[in-house]
């Protein structure tokens, strides 16, 4: 039985079914890792005894009845920068490169009250800021389709992870398309869910106002199940919100008739893949046959969003990233003459280059004197962006168009760029500025056999419908497994 | 001929509220405690912690700031103010800018018999920063995050103050109706009250305001009113000698009396505040507002009215037992107990004063209990005791808040009703005190006296002094 070319919900009903062992399925991933990750890179840490013992204590209590949920015994890898009670959690950064935190973040935890197994920590952009996973200070994640590829990010390693058959499941987080892009470049699915949706407790912060957690799977059905467990209120998240519609799982339904769905033409001008256009039109014909209403209209505000986003974005994270210090945790440099030279050289050793320009760029705009110019104005574009999303939905049920404008890009290649790197958030951040949620699932392949990313966004709290919309969709396709991971064991 | 000059003073009152949980997180308030014994992922700044309000604060800020006259900012913020030091574990404090919770108060002061009012500006709310310790064998400093995220208000006044008694007397004024509303204990000496004093001089008749320092570091109120005074002077010196005053934070060594430069204008740092995005807006409603206003106390000058037509005690008295919430507690409850008014009313004014000097203490400090001065006045009501006795019970009350039932029957203090024994006492008084017998009935009312005191001493003073007069006037 090949474990791990299962969804992560076959695995739970295998286990549930008694046909696989908890112990069992975690020796799979550890192997899987054991055996591959050399080459992608996709973990920071592998929590080899923790996934044992919390294995056999899983399998008793299932065996027990104790635990009967649909995620019990399953494997499941978890972002770098979400807190784990005892395991290293370094955000991919120098700066907490032995920081080992003494609680759990919320979603973690809830994902461990289900039975869920933690396999280990992934690799991910220094501090979740990058597209590519290239500014890890573990070393870049490779793309499983072609390893000169980047998998995209800040939760490459999460994506890859998945893709490679590392883990049949994992976390990532999504600010400004961290979740939906490297899900899109690895060919698996993910969701950002609603902000307020899922609990932030534990998250490392990144753009406070924009993070979200959210599961990325080899399918809906899983990513659903997976939404379902972590998106409980918590007390201990301001931003959390309080809400009965958790149930996405049954959304799992093969049913889109009357479904408005708006194609933005804002999404699919020049700057866009002339392959990924058409797969994303094609997608768009699927939909209409099934019964969906699929109409193009100007979504308007998304020239203004990229700089609205890195406005925000880099304040927020210019004063999160302040209590790194060295003198409560954390790197702090082997030598000093006072307290501010211990900060300037820990914080300057400890950081990567891409966190250093945007700390740079948020205490800029937050800066006086150019805090109304940047800062103030910035959240003035969020609102009017987040008042065009509320006046398309006014009209459709979800907003459909591509990922990104191009499929995985080179290792190497947007490290030159910043600015190109940063524009091919394009599709992704007026999400986050919207607070809306948003799915990514594979929708075809270009020219060279990368994936390519299909993405649907609902309006707030209206996860259900792109979770229908995207299962309907994906129920006329087969998923897809990169040549380097069919050919195992061959 | 010299100038003469005004002196413009404002405050920046920092106030740590008394609710048991921190502002941020469900950490415990309590002073003391082992260092990083009251601390949690949240007050030490660990990475992926998030704030949540504690309603508690809100409440008391609303409180003080509707007992000092403000507009209740129905929708407000919290704002991060971003430094680095190592006291603030984030390196950013949430505090409030853009939208603090109170704005445009007042409260009226009397100086030598003058009102005046001082404008507030703001009132906001904050996290209080950990501790600093520096251990000199290791030559390091250590933190103590048990006081991180204790919950602060600012109240900043307008520059409407002109002298050192003027800033007394608000200071006063805040701390009693602070205390009133049991929102802090406001002890100066302990740090839950700390005063940052503004102040600039200028030509009297000047309109335009001169540069202004900020001294800090005061903590008494005789420490306040010396730094100003040394502050003022300082400021005319160098605008006399021609020399440019700088706006600068200056810091109050109060056994040297003389302050010193911390930092400059120029050295001022650049906070970069903006909207904490990990708190969501607090919305006021009128309903909360009317709870908040409902639950207000009756303040002093509402107690001075009625004390006056409940009580008839002098407006003396009324001053003094106001003027401090701990004894007007300490005289409503014993009142409630059942004691006459003007019987608390002098154990308060007459013996707890002079103890209170005598143990250099403030009201603040008393630790007795209104129901051990109600016994006490009971007993002497019911002549249990008499004068001398209560006093020394009393005494006992004020130090150790014993129960005076049980203290006088363990040292046998009640008086001696044994009329056998009175009239021995006072047979004997009189046979051997020929002398006062014989002035007393030469009409020397004052030999009475002496007689009164022989028989006390013998009864131990445990005799009732009006029986021991009766008693001793038969037999003469």
């Amino acid at each position: 039985m090949d474990i791990m070319s299962m969804t992560a919900t076959e695995i739970g009903r295998k286990i549930k079914a008694g046909e696989i062992g908890v112990v069992e399925a975690v020796k799979a991933c550890l192997e899987s890792i054991e055996k591959y990750d050399k080459e992608y890179n996709c973990f920071v840490t592998v929590d080899r005894e923790g996934a044992i013992s919390q294995a056999e204590e899983i399998q008793k209590k299932i065996d027990a009845g104790e635990l009967t949920g649909p995620l019990a015994g399953v494997p499941i890898a978890i972002k770098d920068n979400m807190c784990q009670e005892g395991v290293l959690t370094s955000c991919s950064s120098k700066i907490l490169s032995n920081f080992v935190p003494t609680y759990t973040s919320d979603a973690v935890l809830k994902l461990m009250e289900a039975g869920a197994v933690i396999i280990g920590k992934t690799n991910m952009d220094e501090f979740a800021m990058g597209s590519t996973t290239e500014t890890s200070y573990y070393g870049e994640t490779k793309n499983p389709w072609d390893i000169s590829r980047v998998p995209g990010g800040s939760s490459g390693g999460s994506a890859a992870a998945v893709a490679a058959e590392e883990v049949p499941c994992a976390l990532g987080s999504d600010t400004g398309g961290s979740i939906r892009q490297p899900a899109s470049f690895c060919g698996v699915t993910g969701i950002k869910p609603t902000y307020g949706r899922v609990s932030r407790y534990g998250l490392i912060a990144y753009g406070s106002s924009l993070d979200q957690i959210g599961p990325l799977a080899k399918d809906v059905t899983d990513c659903a199940t997976i939404l379902e467990i972590i998106s409980q209120y918590d007390s201990k998240d301001s931003t959390s919100v309080n809400r009965t519609d958790n149930d996405f799982t049954s959304a799992l339904c093969d049913d889109v008739k009357g479904l408005k769905i708006g194609l933005p033409r804002d999404y699919f001008t020049d700057g866009l893949d002339p392959e990924i256009k058409e797969a994303v039109y094609q997608a768009a014909e699927v939909l209409k046959r099934k019964g969906a209403i699929v109409e193009e209209f100007d979504l308007g505000m998304v020239e203004y969003a990229i700089p609205a986003y890195y406005i925000i974005a880099s304040a927020e994270a210019s004063s999160n990233l302040e209590r790194f210090d060295g003198v409560k945790y954390g790197y702090r440099t082997d030598s000093y003459t006072d307290l501010h030279n211990m900060y300037k050289k820990s914080r300057s050793e400890g950081f990567g280059a891409e966190v250093k320009r945007r700390i740079m760029l948020g205490s800029f705009v937050l800066s006086s004197g150019y805090y109304d110019a940047y800062y103030v104005k910035a959240l003035k574009v969020k609102a009017l962006i987040k008042q065009a999303y509320d006046k398309a939905f006014e009209k459709y049920d979800i907003i459909m168009g591509p990922v990104a404008p191009t499929t995985a890009l080179k290792l190497g290649e947007s490290l030159s760029d910043p600015i190109k790197m940063y524009l091919g958030d394009v599709y992704t951040v007026p999400v986050n500025l919207a607070g809306l949620p948003g799915i990514s699932l594979p929708c075809g392949y270009d020219r060279n056999g990368m994936p390519i990313g299909l993405q649907m966004v609902g309006n707030a709290f209206e996860e259900k419908k792109i979770i229908r919309a995207a299962y309907a969709y994906e129920q006329t396709r087969a998923y897809k497994r990169p040549a380097g991971v069919c050919e195992r064991g061959l | 001929m010299g100038k003469t000059y005004e002196t413009v003073i404002g405050l920046e009152v920092h106030v740590e509220l008394a609710t048991k949980t921190k502002i941020f997180c469900g950490c415990s308030t309590e002073f003391g405690g082992a260092p990083n014994t009251h601390t949690c992922p949240v007050c030490t700044g660990m990475p992926g912690s998030l704030p949540v309000l504690n309603k508690g604060v809100v409440e008391k800020a609303v409180a003080v700031g509707l007992a000092t006259n403000c507009t209740i900012t129905r929708n407000c913020k919290f704002d991060r103010k971003n430094y680095f030091y190592p006291d603030n574990p984030q390196n950013y404090q949430i505090s409030q800018l853009y939208y603090p919770i109170c704005r445009d108060g007042k409260v009226e002061i009397e100086v030598d018999g003058k009102k005046k009012y001082v404008r507030i500006h703001e009132i906001h709310m904050e996290e209080d920063a950990g501790k600093l310790v520096h251990d000199p064998y290791t030559d390091s400093s250590l933190v103590d995050f048990n006081r991180s995220g204790v919950p602060l208000i600012e109240i900043v006044s307008e520059p409407d103050m002109r002298s050192a008694e003027e800033v007394i007397a608000y200071l006063e004024k805040l701390r009693l109706i602070i205390q009133y509303l049991g929102a802090s204990d406001c002890k100066l000496n302990e740090g839950s009250m700390r005063a940052d004093v503004n102040l600039s001089v200028r030509e009297v008749g000047s309109e335009e305001f001169g540069t202004r320092t900020e001294t800090k570091n005061l903590n008494s109120f005789k420490a306040i009113a010396r730094a100003i005074e040394n502050e003022r002077e300082r400021q005319i010196d160098l605008i006399e000698s021609g020399e440019p005053v700088i706006q600068e934070t200056r810091r109050w060594d109060d056994t040297k009396e003389y302050s010193y430069a911390m930092r400059s204008k120029e050295d001022a740092q650049d906070y970069r505040y903006f909207p904490d995005p990990d708190l969501v807006p607090i919305h006021i409603s009128d309903e909360w507002l009317k709870e908040i206003r409902n639950n207000q106390p009756e303040f002093r000058d509402e107690k001075r009215i009625r004390y006056k037509e409940e009580y008839q005690i002098p407006d003396y008295d009324i001053d003094i037992i106001t003027n401090s919430k701990k004894l007007a507690d300490i005289f409503e409850e014993t009142i409630a107990l059942g004691a006459q008014p003007k019987k608390v009313s002098n154990w308060l004014m007459v013996e707890t004063m002079r103890l209170m000097k005598e143990h250099q203490i403030d009201a603040d400090g008393l630790s007795f209990s209104a129901k051990n001065l109600a016994s006490l006045i009971k007993m002497t009501d019911d002549k249990k005791i008499n004068g001398s006795v209560a006093k020394e019970v009393f005494e006992k009350i004020f130090t150790e808040d014993i129960e005076p039932e049980a203290y006088v029957k363990e040292h046998g203090l009640a008086t001696v009703n044994d009329e056998g024994a009175l009239r021995t006492a006072c047979e004997e008084a009189v046979a051997n005190n020929p002398k006062a017998v014989e002035d007393y009935r030469g009409g020397k009312e004052k030999a009475l006296g002496a007689l009164v005191g022989q028989v006390m001493k013998a009864m131990k003073g445990k005799a009732d002094p009006a029986s021991v007069n009766k008693m001793l006037r038969e037999l003469l």
